[in-house]
């Protein structure tokens, strides 16, 4: 492919939902239109993720300067394989939101701007995975940040903006940490492409300054990503969310948060030999217990599963704290799996609360035999999310322990593995309660879910069928993508070079 | 004259930090805009303060003089005062709205989320 063919591919993941997110704005007053326009929007984002994934694949690492400035002062977009994948399961998410939503979605929530908003989310999050600029980064957070608020708050409830109220200020807050964390980077290196910050640090002098900027960086993103001391905005705020938006917030804001902090970890500053990894160890033991036991204290299924995002994050974060290849390509294999599996699960929280008529399981009940295919399906991601064999959340959680014993970590492993059984507790007890214990009201027998909810449910459980039963080639690919994080050199060529990666490999 | 203006800018982000410990949510509101004011002059003080020329290209030639200021920090406090106001002023109409709807701005009293299928209230907990 030529150099201008893959640099508009660059570009396409965020020009669709950027385009989507204006014609859904424009025809604010139509419905239908509006969601033949998302349909269209979210076909192409997919096809066109796709796409990149695979000239990613193919021929290296892909950057883009804007404005023909070159590397260092042009703002750069820049796409690896780690990045391309994230933003293939971003498209696919969205659509299964998307396809769920038009069974779920409020007329009222249409009316308020939830397209436009969507789209904006998905340019946000779609930006943040490609951007090869630290500054950037920061724009698209706050991106995120608004549409995800205004999200927050379509069905004007008051719980809902209380809900917005703590998502709001604790994120700005992390994002104003974040913004200093840049300033005294930039004040030290006096350069903002990631590229350049990789090639220029190795050579500063170590100094406050860097050591301050660094643990700035950690706390902005832990607050992002909901690390363990500071995740309790995050079952503050998730379950008000109509639950569409909860399934996508649950899948993937939080994982915008851990993609930027391993980016920033890997190329910027090494976690090797520092006291950051010691921190990060203890952090994600922390993150893993306190999730899993927030978890276990609740009924309501939204609030369960908020609580399970803290505890799986924790787990992810492992693969920072051992930083081998190995650890870093089952964290990002574990990313993969949970942002389907635990959307999915969200997604389920709404058929449930579709055919029950509640989120409280002990007032639900009686599924197993008034819904059965969705005990089924129900099943699958919630053994996945616990770690159960062959499903893939066994594959990640094996790769991310695995990775812990290898390096000397066991005490960690030992956590990884105890919160997993607790992860198991928490799942059955939604089981035992909601689909196999009599229904304790008046309503004995459950409401029909539709069909776009089944259809959204069961394309995200296929999905996970299919990394459990074939693991393999999302294997390799976590492989590569570790590979290529943990040596920058393909990297910084691709965005100072612009064409020689392509050139290098292609005939 | 960097101390200085490095204490000034740790006094705004302390009074930023001390506001958004209240409870009252314009309070808050109030320190997160003072807060991201701080962090706007850090940027600045992170571009080097000097006595410069104004960044401005002269006729003829295609380079800054070597005395001029550096402009790029100057563009990325523009971008963050933007973003920064538009998220301000989002929170303030996030309160007006809190206090439309219940009456108060005391976080003390703002409970509604953590009451929305909270497990230790039977009652409270449906519906969304």
């Amino acid at each position: 492919m030529g150099d201008h063919g893959a640099a508009t591919l660059l570009l396409l993941p965020l020009l669709i939902p950027l385009a989507a997110a204006a014609f859904t704005a424009i025809l604010w007053r139509h419905r239908r239109a509006q969601s033949l326009v998302a349909a269209a929007g979210l076909a192409a984002m997919t096809g066109a993720s796709l796409l990149l994934l695979r000239l990613v694949l193919d021929g290296g690492v892909q950057a883009k300067q804007f404005g023909s400035w070159a590397a260092p002062f042009g703002v750069s977009l820049v796409v690896d394989p780690f990045s391309a994948g994230m933003v293939v399961v971003t498209a696919v998410l969205a659509l299964a939101a998307a396809v769920f939503g038009m069974a779920d979605l409020k007329r009222r929530e249409i009316r308020s701007g939830f397209f436009p908003l969507f789209f904006g989310l998905l340019v946000g999050v779609n930006g943040a995975f490609l951007t090869g600029d630290i500054f950037n980064l920061y724009v698209w957070f706050e991106v995120m940040l608004i549409t995800a608020l205004g999200l927050i708050t379509l069905g004007r409830t008051r719980a809902q903006l209380d809900g917005a109220l703590r998502y709001a200020v604790l994120n700005l807050f992390s994002t104003i940490l974040f913004l200093m964390a840049i300033a005294l980077l930039y004040g030290v290196t006096g350069t903002l492409n990631m590229a350049d910050l990789a090639r220029v640090l190795p050579e500063t002098e170590p100094s406050a300054a860097l050591t301050v900027s660094a643990l700035l960086f950690l706390v902005g993103f832990g607050i992002k990503a909901g690390f363990f001391p500071l995740f309790f905005w995050l079952p503050a705020s998730y379950h008000t969310a109509s639950i569409v938006v909860s399934a996508v917030f649950a899948g993937l804001l939080t994982k915008v948060g851990l993609y930027a902090a391993f980016r920033v970890f890997t190329l910027i500053f090494e976690v090797e030999g520092s006291g950051i990894r010691t921190m990060v160890a203890w952090l994600a033991a922390g993150t893993m217990l306190f999730g899993v036991f927030g978890a276990a204290t609740q009924y309501d299924v939204r609030r369960i599963l908020s609580f399970h995002i803290v505890s799986q994050i924790g787990y992810i974060m492992l693969g920072l704290a051992i930083s081998t290849e190995a650890a870093m390509a089952a964290a990002i294999f574990y990313i993969v799996h949970h942002i389907i599996v635990k959307a999915n699960l969200f997604l389920l929280a709404g058929a449930i609360y579709r055919a029950s008529g509640t989120y409280d399981v002990r007032r639900a009940g009686g599924l197993m035999r008034g819904a059965p295919w969705l005990a089924v399906l129900f099943l699958i991601p919630a053994l996945s999310l616990a770690g159960i064999p062959p499903f893939s959340g066994f594959w990640a959680k094996f790769l991310v322990i695995d990775a812990t014993f290898r390096d000397d970590a066991a005490w960690l492993g030992a956590i990884a593995l105890f919160v997993g059984l607790l992860t198991l507790f928490s799942m059955s007890k939604i089981w035992i309660e909601a689909f196999w214990k009599a229904p304790p009201g008046p309503r004995t027998t459950p409401r029909a879910v539709p069909r776009p909810m089944l259809l959204a449910i069961g394309g995200l459980a296929a999905i996970t069928l299919t990394i459990s039963l074939a693991p393999e080639p999302l294997i390799a690919f976590a492989d590569g993508a570790a590979r290529s994080m943990a040596d920058p050199a393909p990297y910084i060529a691709a965005v100072f070079g612009e064409t020689t990666s392509v050139a290098e490999i292609a005939p | 004259m960097n101390l200085v203006y490095a204490l000034a800018i740790a006094a705004i982000v302390g009074t930023g930090v001390y506001l958004v410990l209240s409870r009252n949510v314009m309070r808050i509101i109030l320190g997160v805009s003072l807060l991201s004011a701080g962090t706007n002059l850090l940027i600045f003080l992170a571009g080097g303060v000097q006595a410069t020329l104004p960044p401005v290209i002269e006729q003829g030639s295609d380079m800054l003089r070597a005395d001029s200021a550096n402009p790029l920090p100057q563009a990325l406090i523009l971008t963050a005062i933007v973003i920064g106001f538009a998220l301000v002023a989002f929170s303030a109409a996030l309160a007006l709205q809190l206090f439309r709807t219940g009456g108060t701005i005391d976080t003390r009293e703002l409970t509604a989320a953590e009451d929305l299928g909270s497990p230790f209230e039977p009652k409270g907990a449906s519906h969304g």
